[in-house]
């Protein structure tokens, strides 16, 4: 929260938490050198407001709720949890968007709220690739995408098993990869590389440890 | 099965329901069998609980997960280039292709990209392992539906990509043939001969198989109409690659969103009209010519020049997060690459082109026998490494 205080010319890109350590270094060095170095430094490159057609249309449509960047090339829009159905909804029917690549989740363990949850969409008409993602609390749930796409099902069972995050209206949520009785959610940050579901494991494989 | 095909999401939505269902098992002429997942038809240990009326399938249900390994949670634990040889480990019959797909995934994150050379050397060996796993697919469909011949064809000529694969980069599965910013070893001497002297020799390999099938009535009989998916069911069902195509779509990451230097080459994309077993293995015919005639222009036109761009020795990429994806032999494979600026990445997130294609079996075997589901499983063309990860 600190590198929101002092306000220097660089944006700072929205994930940006490594920042300050790199402002950090530059500053003791000299007080006026750091002026015309700060911007030059942070060399990487930044993610830029997305403009287009579509995005004009949803800005003026959902305003505040949706945020719309390039990084690197790849356009994706972060948007309001609230907004996701009517949005994933408003790209399939009216700007083609046909073909639902991926659904996945990060989680950050130190936000508020939690996961990230990303879904990757194509548009076979278009050509076009964007992502879509929203920010929901640990234990919140987001509405299933099954309805539109039926590949999600698969892909959404996929999270859930890997997070824990629910799916509203997900016509049969259960574990995909992990067996039915597991219990935690693997790829959340606290959960350890070594750690398993002991008990799982002595009941199920006979066995002390699976490690 | 006509009027069925355009709604797949109710179909979804109606997903058999063994433990809740309300009629008793053996009441009825329903029958639940399982399948696998030790089953030499399964490719591996893909479970899968069928539902029958008689020998006909009513509905199916996949199991997965038995060679789960959690991939994505080792590449948290690992740096960047640790992690490279495990991608190998996906799709251990196309270890190639996953390693490209990684390393142009980092080096997009980091902005760098690859030598000219080293992105040429990538396409040969991608399109050697794209003809290699389709030939080992070509074999092991075609001995689960009773031709036993092929196989030994099949084998026998892979040998001759493996060897290629051993003498370039040590291993002939697992190769782990590229890095992070290119390639680490220049070609042997003699590569461009042999890859030359591969391609004389294989393309009438191909037509061999062809004669032992292609008009074979067996093999027609088995696979014309068997598992048919509309082009609009496999867009809906996320399904890509040759199966996709063999639908009608004509889609190929190769040619929609180029990268190595795949823009550079003159190739046509093979695409099937009924979307049947039969039109899936035409496709997968046509494009191993394909891969050829790719792999002759490449061999041909190979430029000189250093096969490492500049990339530091400690690799970090930048805060950010990107997806790249290539068209493994297998279908559209995609990473999602989270940094957090540390060596290591903070999520990686794998799309595997035969977890979502797997999806569609239910799709493509509702209706058939119990002998066209293992036809349908081979014709999907997975590889359980990839599915479970």
């Amino acid at each position: 929260m600190a590198e929101e205080a002092k306000p220097p010319v660089p944006p700072p890109p929205p994930e940006g938490e490594k920042k300050p350590a790199a402002e950090g270094r530059a500053a003791p060095a000299s007080a006026e050198a750091a002026k015309p170095a700060a911007p030059a430094k942070p060399a990487g490159p930044v993610p830029v407001p997305w403009t287009s057609p579509l995005v004009e249309k949803y800005k003026g449509q959902y305003g505040s709720g949706l945020d719309a960047q390039t990084y690197l090339g790849q356009n994706y829009f972060a948007v309001d949890r609230s907004l996701i159905p009517d949005i994933l909804r408003l790209l399939r029917d009216e700007e083609q968007f046909d073909y639902c690549v991926d659904i996945t989740a990060v989680h950050y363990l130190q936000r508020e709220k939690q996961f990230d949850v990303v879904w990757i969409l194509y548009s076979f008409p278009r050509n076009e690739r964007v992502r879509v993602k929203t920010q929901i609390a640990d234990g919140a749930s987001i509405p299933s995408s099954v309805s539109l796409w039926a590949t999600a099902n698969w892909l959404e069972r996929e999270v859930y098993d890997m997070f824990g995050i629910q799916f509203d209206g997900h016509p049969d949520l259960k574990r995909i990869l992990l067996p039915d009785g597991w219990k935690g959610h693997p790829l959340r940050k606290d959960y350890g590389i070594l750690q398993q579901d002991n008990e799982w494991v002595q009941i199920n494989l006979g066995i002390e440890s699976g490690q | 099965m006509n009027d069925s095909t355009h709604d797949v999401s109710n179909r979804a939505l109606s997903n058999l329901d063994l433990e809740t269902s309300e009629k008793p098992y053996l009441d009825s002429n329903e029958l639940i069998i399982n399948m696998g997942p030790q089953h030499p038809a399964t490719h591996g240990v893909l479970r899968v609980i069928l539902k029958l009326d008689g020998e006909k399938v009513l509905g199916t249900e996949c199991v997965i997960g038995y060679l789960h390994r959690g991939v994505e949670k080792i590449a948290e634990n690992r740096t960047y280039t640790m992690f490279n040889p495990y991608v190998d480990r996906m799709d251990y019959v196309a270890a190639v292709s996953n390693g490209l797909g990684y390393c142009e995934a980092v080096e997009k994150l980091m902005n760098v990209e690859a030598p000219a050379r080293a992105k040429y050397i990538r396409v040969i060996l991608t399109e050697l392992n794209r003809i290699a796993s389709h030939q080992l697919w070509l074999g092991t469909h075609a001995l689960d539906i009773g031709a036993m011949t092929p196989l030994f064809y099949t084998f026998r000529d892979r040998e001759e990509i493996l060897k290629i694969f051993e003498k370039y980069c040590g291993a002939r599965l697992t190769t782990h043939a590229f890095r992070i910013g290119g390639c680490q070893y220049e070609t042997y001497a003699g590569f461009e001969k042999e890859v030359k002297n591969f391609l004389t020799f294989v393309a009438p390999k191909i037509d061999e198989y062809e004669e032992l099938l292609t008009t074979n009535r067996i093999w027609i009989e088995r696979t014309k109409n068997v598992g048919v998916i509309s082009a609009l069911d496999a867009i809906a069902l996320g399904v890509t690659g040759p199966v996709l195509r063999a639908s009608g779509v004509k889609w190929d990451l190769r040619k929609a969103q180029p990268y190595a230097a795949y823009s550079e080459f003159d190739f046509d994309i093979p695409t099937g009209t009924n979307g049947d077993t039969y039109d899936r293995y035409l496709v997968r015919m046509a494009e191993m010519r394909q891969s050829l005639r790719i792999i002759e222009q490449a061999v041909n036109r190979i430029p000189e020049g250093p096969i490492m761009a500049k990339v530091p020795k400690i690799i970090k990429p930048p805060v950010g997060e990107i997806y790249h994806s290539i068209e493994a032999p297998k279908g559209e494979l995609g990473y999602f690459i989270v940094s957090d600026g540390s060596t290591q990445p903070y999520r990686l997130r794998v799309r595997p082109p035969s977890f979502v294609n797997l999806q569609a079996l239910d799709t493509m075997v509702r209706g058939l026998l119990v002998a066209d589901v293992v036809a349908v499983i081979g014709t999907i063309d997975i590889v359980l490494g990839e599915v479970d990860r």
